[in-house]
C-alpha cells in the first residue's frame, strides 16, 4: 500500500470499506504531514484535535454505507463551519465563529467526512494567486515561491501537497479551475444552482458556485455526487435529478462532439499553451470524439463584463461587514467614523478596489452604462454558448493563459492579474459547468490545465470526457516535498 | 361625482392649492418575516425575534415567504390594481446601524402591483385617488438612542418584517382627504386581513409628499417629502405646516428646494433632513440572491375567489338591500369590525332600529369609553335582543335606553334586566284604560278645558298617564285610548 496521504479518495474509501485502514490512521497521517508542511501556509485554522476525536468515534462504529466514510477533509475558509472559525481570508472576519454550517459542508459530514481544517484563500475569494489573504501567501507545492493560483489557493495547494485527500473550493470567475491548473490537480465548477450557496461567504451571488478539487477525475465525480443537492435555503438552487456521477463515470466518449472555440486563441498566448490544446484535441480524437470548430463571438467582452458584474454584487454583499454585529470593529467617535475605520482597517486593498469599482458601476448616472450594459452582454455571452451547444456536446479550451507565476510578480498589476481568468470567466457568466484537468507542463515543468465546458446540468458528460482524456494524458505531478520540515 | 369644497390657503389676494401624495408603509399581516421564518409578533423583548438571515450573518440567504406575496396580491386586488405577473426584488444600498445587510431588499423598477384606485367618500360626494404602485420590502431594525448614554443600541426584531409600500398619485388636495384616504386604505386592508392598520404599533406609517401652487395653475410645484409620519393627526399637522412654509417662501420670492424633511411634533413644524444634493444614491440593482418573482394567473384567480366583500361593495349592498342612507352605510362599513357587528345584530332584528342603535347609543358609549367596536361592552347578540324587545312592544324606546345603560355593565341580557326590574311595557288595554280613567277623574278641570278646544292639553294627559304607569305604559296604546276617551 502506498503512503496514506498520497492515496486518492477512491483508494482511501476502498481501504476503509475493506477495513485495511482506519479513519484514525488516515486522519493522523494527514495531520502529521500538515504539521511538517507549515511552510506552505495552507491552513488558516486547523481542526486537528476534534478531527482525531471524530475519527476515533467513526472507527468505534463505522458506517461503511457512507460515501465518505471517516475521510478527513479540509475545506476552503469561505464555507461557514459550525463552531470553527471562518475568516474568508479577511481580517474583518478574523474572530468570526459561525453557529451554523454551510449546506455543502453539511453534505460532506452527512456522508461521514471529518473536518480537518479551514484552508487559506484570497480575501473574500477576490484574487487569482492567494496573495490577497490576510493570512499570507500560500506556497505552491509545485515550486518554491510560486503562487498556487486563487482564490482557492490553499485548497489547490493542500490537494497537490497531499494535505487533504480532496477539498472543496468556490469558483466565481475561475477560483477552482485556475488554481487546479496551477497545481496539477482537478477542479470542477458545477452548473450555477447545483451546489447550494447557503452558508458560503458571498462574493458575487450570481456567479459563486462551490465545487470539488481533487487529485483525479474519479475523485472529482465522487465528491460532486456528495456536495451537489437541491436546497430550499438557497432561492437560486435548482431542483433537478442529479446523476450518480461516480457510478456513471465512463471513458467511452466515442462520437461525442467537442467544440474548439477560435476566440480562445488569444494574443500572446504562450506556444506551450497552444501545444497543450493541440495535444488535448488529438487525445480527444484518439478517444473517438468528433472535433468541431465553433465560434463564441462575444468572448472578448467576458472579462470586462465580469469585472463589472462581480464587483457590483460584491460591493453590496460586503456591506454587512460594518463592525456592528460581528467580526472586527475599530471604535470611532460616531457611527460613520466607526464604519470608516472598521472597513479601512478590516479589508485589504484588492477587496477595497473591487468595492470601489462595484460602487461606481452601480451609481446613479453610471448604472446604465456599466451594470445594465454588462448584464446585456452577459446574455449575449450566454447565447454564444447556447448556440454552440446546439452543435456540440462539450467545449475544450486551455484553463489558463499561463502556468503558475512567482509570488509578488503580478501584485502591482491588477489588470494582468485579472487576465488570468480570461478562459474561465465566460463559463461563470453563462452559469455552465467547467472542469480543469492537468494536461501537461511548461518549460519550467509547471503544470498546465485543459478545461472542458459542458451544457447546463451536464456534469456527467464533462466528467466522462475528462476521465477519458486523463487516461490518455497520463499526467504525473512532480512534487518533491521541498517544504517539509521535521 | 359632485365637486368637493376646495381646500385653499389664502395669502393677501392669492389662493394656494395644496398637492399631496402619500407613500404608505403597511406591515403585512403574517406570522413570519418576508425572507425568514422569524416571528413578527409585536412587543417582544429586543433581539429575540431575529434569525441569522435577519441579522445578515455571512452566507445567509433570503428565501421568500409565499404568504407575504399572496397578501400583497390580495391587497392589490382590493385596490382594484393591476397585478404584475413578473416583478423583481432589488437591493437598496445604504449603511445604517439598524440595517444589518447594508441594503434593504425592496422592489424598485418592477413592483408586484401596478396602478389602482381608492374611492373616498367625502361629505360632498366621492373622489377617486389613484394608486401608482404597491411594492414589497423589508423593514429595518430599530436604533434606540435613549437607553445608554454613550451608545446607540439596536433592536433587530423588526428587521426583515414585510412591508407593503403603497404609493398614491398626487391626487390628494387637503388634510381632510388625507384623513379619509388613510382610513379607507386601512379599512380595505383590514377587510382583506392583509394589514392590521395599527398605527400605535407602527403597522401603518407614511411618507408625505407636499407641494403647493396657485389656484388655477396646472403645473406641479417643487415637492418636499416628510418622512415617516405615524399618525393621521400628525400627517394633517405636517401638511398644514409644510404647505404654509412653502407658501411663505414663495411669497417672499424664494425658491423651494426639493428635499426630505422631518416633522417635529412638539414644535409643529417640519425641518430639513437632507437636500436633493445630499440625497442617498441607493445603487439599486436586482438582488442576485432572489430570482424574479413570477405569479401565475391561476394564483391570482385563486386569491380573487377568496376576496371578501370590500367596503365599497358592502356599502352598495347596505343601501340597496337595507335601504340605508349613504351616510349610514358609509359609517357602518368604515371598519370591518363595525360592519360585522352590524350584520350580526340584524341577523335576528330590525335593520332600521339596529342602524340607529349602533350609530347612536353604541357609538356614543364607545366614544365615551374610548373603545373599539371589537371591545364593545354590549355584544351583538344582546343588542339584537334589546332591539327585538322594542320591536315587539315589550319595552318602549325610552325604557330601552334605561335597559341599555344597564347592559353596558358586563354585557347583561336585556330580557333578564327587563324581567328583574319589572320594566315590561304595559300593553293590556284594560289596564291602560283603568289608569287613564284615573287620570281623567283626577283632572276634571283640564278635561273641561280640553273639550272646550284647548287641544294642546292632550300632551299633558299623555304625560300624566305615563307617570301613572311608572313609564311602562305602551305609548301607542295610551294615545289611542286617551283619544277615544277625551274625544268620545
Amino acid at each position: 500500500m502506498s503512503d496514506i496521504t498520497s492515496q486518492s479518495l477512491f483508494e482511501l474509501t476502498s481501504n476503509i470499506k475493506e477495513k485495511k485502514l482506519s479513519s484514525e490512521e488516515i486522519t493522523k497521517a494527514f495531520i502529521n504531514r500538515a504539521e511538517k508542511s507549515k511552510k506552505l501556509n495552507v491552513y488558516v485554522t486547523d481542526n486537528f484535535e476534534k478531527a482525531i476525536d471524530q475519527s476515533k468515534k467513526f472507527d468505534s462504529n463505522p458506517n461503511l454505507d457512507f460515501k465518505l466514510p471517516g475521510i478527513p477533509i479540509a475545506v476552503k475558509d469561505l464555507f461557514c463551519t459550525n463552531g470553527v472559525r471562518t475568516t474568508a481570508g479577511s481580517k474583518i472576519l478574523n474572530n468570526f465563529v459561525p453557529t451554523y454550517e454551510s449546506t455543502v459542508t453539511q453534505n460532506l459530514w452527512n456522508q461521514g467526512a471529518i473536518l480537518l481544517g479551514k484552508l487559506n484563500c484570497d480575501e473574500f475569494a477576490m484574487g487569482s494567486s492567494n496573495e490577497t489573504s490576510f493570512f499570507g501567501n500560500v506556497q505552491n507545492p509545485v515550486g518554491e515561491n510560486l503562487v498556487p493560483g486563487g482564490s482557492s489557493g490553499g485548497s489547490s495547494a493542500a490537494v497537490a501537497a497531499n494535505l487533504t485527500p480532496v477539498t472543496i473550493g468556490t469558483d466565481t470567475g475561475g477560483s477552482i479551475r485556475q488554481p487546479a491548473s496551477f497545481t496539477g490537480t482537478v477542479g470542477l465548477k458545477p452548473t450555477y444552482g447545483s451546489c447550494s450557496r447557503y452558508g458560503i461567504v458571498a462574493f458575487a451571488s450570481s456567479l459563486d458556485q462551490a465545487g470539488p478539487m481533487t487529485k483525479n477525475v474519479r475523485d472529482c465525480s465522487m465528491l460532486l455526487e456528495v456536495i451537489s443537492s437541491f436546497d430550499q435555503k438557497d432561492s437560486t438552487s435548482i431542483d433537478y435529478k442529479r446523476n450518480n456521477y461516480s457510478k456513471e463515470l465512463s471513458k467511452d466518449i466515442k462520437g461525442k462532439k467537442i467544440g474548439i472555440p477560435k476566440e480562445y486563441r488569444v494574443d500572446n498566448m504562450p506556444d506551450e499553451i497552444e501545444q497543450l490544446w493541440k495535444n488535448g484535441i488529438s487525445y480527444a480524437k484518439d478517444c473517438g470524439a468528433e472535433i468541431i470548430d465553433i465560434s463564441l463571438p462575444h468572448t472578448n467582452y467576458a472579462l470586462p463584463t465580469y469585472y463589472i458584474v462581480a464587483p457590483a454584487e460584491a460591493s453590496s454583499n460586503l456591506a454587512r461587514y460594518d463592525g456592528v454585529k460581528y467580526g472586527f470593529r475599530s471604535p470611532g467617535q460616531n457611527l460613520i467614523e466607526m464604519y470608516e475605520k472598521t472597513r479601512s482597517e478590516g479589508f485589504g486593498d484588492e477587496v477595497k478596489r473591487r468595492i470601489m469599482i462595484g460602487t461606481y458601476v452601480l451609481s446613479s448616472g453610471y448604472y446604465d452604462a456599466y451594470y445594465l450594459k454588462a448584464q446585456k452582454v452577459r446574455q449575449l455571452i450566454k447565447k454564444d454558448f447556447d448556440d454552440a451547444f446546439s452543435k456540440v456536446d462539450a467545449i475544450l479550451t486551455p484553463s489558463t493563459p499561463s502556468s503558475a507565476f512567482k509570488i509578488g510578480e503580478k501584485t502591482n498589476d491588477p489588470v494582468s492579474m485579472y487576465l488570468n481568468d480570461i478562459f474561465t470567466v465566460p463559463i461563470n457568466l453563462a452559469g455552465l459547468p467547467g472542469i480543469s484537468i492537468p494536461a501537461g507542463k511548461d518549460k519550467n515543468n509547471y503544470p498546465l490545465g485543459l478545461q472542458v465546458i459542458g451544457k447546463p446540468f451536464d456534469e456527467q458528460n464533462i466528467l466522462n470526457i475528462s476521465y477519458a482524456l486523463e487516461d490518455k494524458i497520463n499526467f504525473k505531478n512532480d512534487i518533491l516535498d521541498w517544504w517539509l520540515s521535521e | 361625482m359632485s365637486k368637493n369644497i376646495e381646500y385653499l390657503i389664502d395669502r393677501e389676494n392669492k389662493q394656494y392649492e395644496v398637492i399631496i401624495g402619500l407613500e404608505v408603509h403597511a406591515q403585512v399581516t403574517s406570522e413570519s418575516k418576508l425572507f425568514s421564518q422569524s416571528s413578527t409578533k409585536f412587543g417582544a423583548e429586543p433581539n429575540t425575534q431575529v434569525s441569522l438571515v435577519d441579522a445578515a450573518f455571512p452566507g445567509m440567504l433570503p428565501v421568500i415567504n409565499e404568504f407575504c406575496i399572496e397578501q400583497a396580491i390580495k391587497t392589490g386586488i382590493g385596490l382594484k390594481a393591476k397585478i404584475n405577473k413578473k416583478s423583481v426584488f432589488d437591493r437598496k444600498n445604504y449603511f445604517y446601524a439598524d440595517l444589518p445587510q447594508g441594503y434593504q431588499i425592496s422592489q424598485y423598477k418592477y413592483p408586484i402591483v401596478g396602478e389602482g384606485k381608492v374611492i373616498l367618500d367625502m361629505p360632498n360626494g366621492q373622489k377617486e385617488i389613484g394608486i401608482e404602485r404597491l411594492h414589497l420590502e423589508q423593514d429595518a431594525g430599530k436604533s434606540i438612542h435613549d437607553i445608554d448614554p454613550n451608545n446607540t443600541l439596536v433592536d433587530l426584531n423588526r428587521s426583515g418584517v414585510a412591508l407593503m409600500e403603497i404609493v398614491s398619485k398626487p391626487d390628494l388636495r387637503s388634510p381632510d382627504e388625507v384623513n379619509v384616504y388613510i382610513k379607507k386604505l386601512r379599512s380595505i386592508m383590514r377587510y382583506l386581513g392583509t394589514c392590521d392598520g395599527n398605527m400605535q404599533e407602527g403597522s401603518l406609517r407614511a411618507d408625505v409628499n407636499v407641494s403647493v401652487r396657485l389656484k388655477g395653475e396646472t403645473e406641479f410645484g417643487t415637492r418636499c417629502e416628510i418622512k415617516n409620519v405615524n399618525s393621521i393627526k400628525f400627517m394633517q399637522m405636517a401638511i398644514i405646516s409644510e404647505a404654509n412654509r412653502q407658501i411663505d417662501l414663495l411669497e417672499e420670492g424664494k425658491e423651494i428646494d426639493q428635499e426630505t424633511r422631518l416633522f417635529d411634533t412638539k414644535r409643529n413644524e417640519t425641518r430639513s433632513m437632507r437636500s436633493k444634493e445630499d440625497a442617498h444614491d441607493y445603487r439599486y440593482f436586482p438582488d442576485p440572491d432572489l430570482l424574479p418573482l413570477e405569479i401565475s394567473q391561476e394564483l391570482i384567480e385563486k386569491i380573487k375567489s377568496d376576496i371578501p366583500e370590500l367596503p365599497d361593495e358592502k356599502k352598495k349592498r347596505f343601501i340597496d338591500k337595507f335601504n340605508l342612507s349613504p351616510y349610514e352605510a358609509t359609517i357602518l362599513v368604515s371598519d370591518i369590525e363595525t360592519s360585522n357587528f352590524f350584520e350580526e345584530v340584524i341577523k335576528n332584528s330590525d335593520v332600521k332600529l339596529a342602524t340607529n342603535w349602533i350609530t347612536g347609543e353604541l357609538f356614543a358609549v364607545l366614544n365615551e369609553k374610548n373603545l373599539e367596536i371589537s371591545q364593545s361592552p354590549v355584544s351583538a347578540k344582546n343588542l339584537s335582543k334589546l332591539i327585538n324587545l322594542i320591536k315587539d312592544g315589550t319595552i318602549s324606546g325610552k325604557i330601552a335606553k334605561t335597559v341599555f345603560e344597564q347592559m353596558i355593565d358586563g354585557d347583561q341580557d336585556p330580557l333578564i334586566i327587563v324581567k328583574e326590574k319589572g320594566l315590561k311595557q304595559e300593553s293590556d288595554p284594560k289596564a291602560i284604560e283603568e289608569l287613564i280613567n284615573k287620570v281623567i277623574e283626577n283632572n276634571s278641570d283640564k278635561v273641561a278645558e280640553y273639550k272646550s278646544g284647548k287641544d294642546k292639553l292632550f300632551g299633558f294627559f299623555v304625560g300624566q298617564a305615563m307617570k301613572e304607569s311608572k313609564g311602562k305604559g305602551n305609548p301607542q296604546l295610551i294615545n289611542k285610548i286617551l283619544k277615544e276617551k277625551l274625544n268620545g
